[in-house]
């Protein structure tokens, strides 16, 4: 088993108008190979300062940051973030749009597009290839960036939220095609989430951070059985999981 | 709709033309110090070719003018966004030397550079520089930083990112500037003419109104006004050309 992603004790804190302001205080996690872990926490507790940090767009104060079990791995190369907007590029179409983590690797750009090509009907997208970003539904729009993301190619996925701004009964579909893309592709995922149904449903182990300034305050091992079904939401073990990371996330422990 | 959209304003310049053709008979007000309109079309009809003749030195000058402003602008942004250094130097001068009232320079650049075609582009240079500059500036700082910053997770280079963000995040802003530059290209090419020019419509203007020939005089003007319609026209259907993306988002609003 490869450590995808490991931090140690990683700690960060930003200064606001002279007063120093805690916003990770020690926070240790690790994503394993080919595993689908979720995040879970208040509103506001540093999930994106994690985010940043582990893409490299934020230096930590303490701890160690390792990627692919090695140190000094550029974050680009490990990773693949898809942020809570979808941030597609509007003025490229859709194809060019999911294809774009691949430019920055200066591969063959006909043979990614063909690549790309292929995997639109799993993405819901056969037939939009050459539309705008602003020509699509928000369920289509999230699952063209996820598209992006998947077809970077890296063995690690972070997923900020991406179904935080869709409507309920769209969000329990995308779960469940997300779950099937998933085991398409096999990479790790690190899910960040505010539904604590979301984040049992989806993953294999669950972190539950704590408010500002966050730390793991629980860490369970979701032992649903694969594939997951939507009826499951309502089994005697869902529930207690369930009401495991409501009591941490209420109480800020286990 | 677009029937509806042209009867109002052509509606307003035929009553307007009316009024003054009326006011021109009934007042009978001499030619030399206001002709009627009905005259200056036949004038204009009349002196079609020699118009034509002149227009040309002058739209050469408006349009080189205008492309050497763009092209500057377009590096001169980009290697402000590149360099916060340079940006801070840069960005107070260009400011300044709007305050710099171009008329009365303009003299200097005919002694420099003598009476051909170069000093009429430098001032439609000076003159469309600003407004392209500053929207290009603006529209390139507007760019969505979380889009940059997922660029560069992406691994992709800052002029990279200048090319597939912040460029085109700019274009909206970019052509805005472009119009109000085009609609100052002629007039910048003739103030230039004003001042010393062997051909031009402000050469034409000139001579017409020292010869007391205000026919003349607004026939030029007629001719200018529409050749700055054509160069504004020419920018929407490049803008149009240049963001589809923008337009079809626009359209489905």
């Amino acid at each position: 088993m490869t450590l995808e992603i490991l931090l140690e004790d990683v700690a960060k804190s930003y200064r606001m108008n002279g007063v120093s302001l805690p916003v990770l205080d020690g926070v240790s996690l690790q994503v394993e190979e080919k595993e689908f872990v979720s995040l879970i926490g208040p509103s506001g507790c540093g999930k994106s300062t994690l985010f940043n940090i582990i893409c490299g767009l934020t230096e930590p104060d303490r701890g160690r940051v390792l990627l692919g079990g090695r140190a000094g791995v550029r974050a680009g190369e490990a990773v693949s973030y898809m942020p809570q907007k979808d941030l597609l590029l509007p003025w490229r179409t859709v194809l060019d749009n999911v294809v774009l983590a691949r430019r920055a690797t200066r591969e063959d750009s006909r043979a990614v597009k063909k690549e790309a090509m292929e995997l639109m009907p799993l993405f819901g997208l056969s037939g939009f290839e050459n539309s705008y970003p602003a020509e699509l539904s928000g369920g289509m729009r999230q699952r063209a960036a996820l598209m992006r993301t998947v077809l970077a190619r890296r063995r690690v996925l972070l997923l900020d939220e991406p179904f935080g701004a869709l409507d309920a009964i769209t969000r329990n579909r995308m779960q469940q095609w997300l779950l099937q893309v998933w085991d398409n592709f096999r990479q790790a995922v690190l899910f960040v989430t505010h539904d604590i149904d979301e984040a049992i449903f989806l993953a294999d182990r669950v972190y539950v951070l704590t408010p500002r300034p966050a730390r793991v305050c629980l860490h369970l091992n979701i032992d649903l059985p694969r594939p997951r079904q939507v009826e499951m939401v309502t089994t005697e073990r869902f529930l207690a999981l369930k009401k495991q990371i409501m009591r941490a996330l209420q109480y800020g422990a286990g | 709709m677009l029937r509806n959209k042209l009867m109002a304003p052509l509606g307003f310049i035929l009553a307007f033309l009316l009024t003054w053709e009326a006011g021109v008979r009934l007042t009978g007000i001499q030619p030399w110090l206001l002709p009627a309109p009905g005259r200056v079309a036949v004038t204009l009809w009349d002196m079609l070719p020699l118009l034509a003749r002149h227009s040309q030195n002058t739209l050469l000058a408006a349009a080189a003018g205008l492309l050497a402003a763009v092209l500057v602008a377009l590096a001169l942004a980009a290697l402000m966004d590149f360099s916060p250094w340079v940006r801070q130097g840069i960005y107070p001068l260009l400011v300044i030397s709007q305050t710099v009232p171009i008329i009365s320079v303009a003299p200097l650049f005919m002694i420099w550079f003598g009476l051909g075609i170069l000093p009429k582009v430098v001032v439609v240079a000076l003159v469309c520089f600003f407004p392209v500059a500053v929207s290009m500036v603006e529209g390139m700082e507007a760019a969505d930083p979380d889009m940059v910053n997922l660029l560069r997770v992406m691994g992709f280079s800052r002029w990279q990112i200048i090319r597939l963000v912040r460029f085109p995040a700019a274009m909206p802003s970019f052509f805005a500037g472009l119009k109000i530059a085009g609609t100052y290209a002629v007039m910048g090419a003739v103030i230039g003419e004003w001042l010393g020019a062997r051909s031009g419509l402000g050469v034409f203007m000139t001579r017409a109104t020292h010869a007391y020939q205000l026919d003349r005089v607004f026939a030029a003007i007629v001719i200018i006004s529409l050749v700055s319609l054509l160069i504004y026209a020419l920018i929407e259907f490049f803008a149009r050309l240049a963001m589809p993306w923008y337009f079809n988002e626009r359209g489905n609003d």
